[in-house]
């Protein structure tokens, strides 16, 4: 049933300090609000809790994409539509660009943000197994200051994160540097827009005369957060892709997932389907 | 639920009209538009952002209408399907869904012709992925999509070879 709507508020600083000041004088009251492309739709399902919310979506300090020699540095603010369209992160970060074009559709992908897409924190989410391929840090600020955070280890549990309530993420930083990597995105939903994923699979590697040198997995959907597929990297690591050590990659994957019926897909189905993907990312490394 | 909030003054431009709105703050713009502004041809679908009915641009981007609370269209440019045709003429797009049989019920149709101009106005010849991408997040129930993109295509057409 659709919320009552009066009984919701939304305001907004002039900028981001007093934003950061608004967090901290009254923490936990109010919510950051950025593209609505999620919380509206609880909004409508009547499955929004929190009530009141700090609009955030024109704050430029949470903008833009600034590029140094060793990284990229994204606003938290910056939507699917920037990430498609930007020269560089098609060149040096197609899995990013890719999760960007195969969220919801236009009309999403206009409002939608990467901060958003984290702080949401849904193991479905497109964009993170993409950032944590890419070793993505975020720059978390407050009224106390500054915190930087590998995005690895950020996730605490299902929909919990490492972000305070008093905290805005306000970058994500990616570090270059693989571009000779063989990278590989696949999301398996039912549809090519407006689908949720079943299963997400974000990988790159880095192959030295035949042998995976260096190697990043990360999936979606296939356990209470989205992870980094640790324990099968270090299997692959140094190795040829040969057939026996593509199973006892899989065989290593299985054990590192733990994915669920629900009314998406099952657990059989999204187990079958990451060791799939994790042999045709396997392939493309060999080929 | 018990407390009754009051509403904000939204200040915007709608189909090149200024305009100041009286709205809860996270009110859907969808139905500001239609109840209060009497702007009746962005229609509600789905009203969870999956199916394109309501779509309309905001400041130059194609947004879906019920995920805009009203605060944020303050100080926003808006163009709904009642803005599209220039005093009574018809734009080419719009023409080809005529022409074309593009629309049957209707309900879809407003969001279609935005999102295929949206397209247009970013890409003027666009090829046949890029128009099914671009109207990919728009759902019909009614035509089986083929003469909505036959209609789109032959507004490309139009544009580029005016008779």
């Amino acid at each position: 049933m659709r919320s009552y709507v009066p009984g919701y508020e939304m305001e907004m600083a002039r900028n981001l300090e007093e934003t950061l000041e608004r967090l901290a004088r009254e923490p936990g009251v109010w919510k950051p609000f950025a593209g609505g492309t999620d919380l509206m739709v609880l909004l409508e399902a009547g499955k929004l809790p929190h009530r009141r919310f700090l609009n955030i979506w024109k704050l430029p300090e949470l903008r833009g994409i600034e590029v140094t020699p060793q990284h990229v540095t994204l606003g938290a603010l910056t939507t699917y539509s920037e990430v498609r369209r930007h020269e560089l992160l098609m060149l040096e970060f197609p899995l990013l660009c890719r999760a960007a074009s195969e969220t919801g559709s236009i009309a999403t992908q206009n409002r939608g943000t990467l901060g958003g897409n984290i702080a949401n924190a849904s193991p479905a989410a497109d964009s993170p197994p993409a950032l944590l391929v890419y070793d993505a840090e975020l720059e978390l600020v407050s009224a106390n200051g500054t915190r930087w955070l590998s995005y690895q280890g950020f996730w605490k549990g299902y929909k919990q994160i490492e972000l305070r309530n008093d905290e805005l993420i306000r970058g994500i930083r990616l570090a270059r540097g693989k571009t000779g990597w063989v990278q590989f995105y696949r999301k398996v939903g039912t549809r090519r827009a407006q689908a949720i994923s079943k299963v997400c699979f974000a990988g790159a590697a880095r192959v030295e005369a035949g042998r995976i040198a260096n190697v990043r997995i990360a999936l979606g959907s296939v356990a209470p957060t989205v992870l980094r597929a640790i324990e099968t990297e270090n299997i692959l690591r140094g190795e040829k892709p040969t057939p026996v050590i593509v199973n006892a990659a899989q065989e290593i994957l299985a054990r590192e997932i733990a994915p669920i019926n629900d009314m998406r897909s099952t657990a059989r189905y999204r187990l079958r389907v990451v060791q799939n993907l994790l042999a045709e990312f396997c392939e493309r490394i060999a080929a | 639920m018990s407390e009754t909030l009051r509403k904000i003054r939204v200040q915007c431009e709608i189909n090149g009209q200024t305009a100041t709105l009286e709205a809860y703050p996270m009110s859907r713009l969808l139905d500001v538009l239609r109840e209060q502004v009497g702007l009746t041809g962005t229609k509600e679908g789905c009203g969870e952002g999956e199916c394109g009915a309501c779509a309309i641009e905001l400041d130059g981007a194609l947004v879906n209408s019920c995920l805009i609370p009203a605060l944020q269209a303050n100080g926003a440019i808006i163009r709904t399907i009642e803005g599209v045709a220039d005093s009574g003429r018809l734009d080419a797009v719009q023409q080809a869904f005529l022409t074309h049989g593009g629309a049957q019920c209707g309900i879809c149709t407003p969001g279609m012709i935005l999102a295929a101009l949206n397209l247009l106005a970013r890409n003027s010849q666009p090829t046949e992925t890029e128009i099914r991408e671009g109207l990919a997040g728009n759902l019909c129930r009614c035509t089986g999509y083929t003469k909505i993109f036959e209609s789109v295509v032959e507004a490309c057409r139009a544009t580029r070879d005016p008779a």
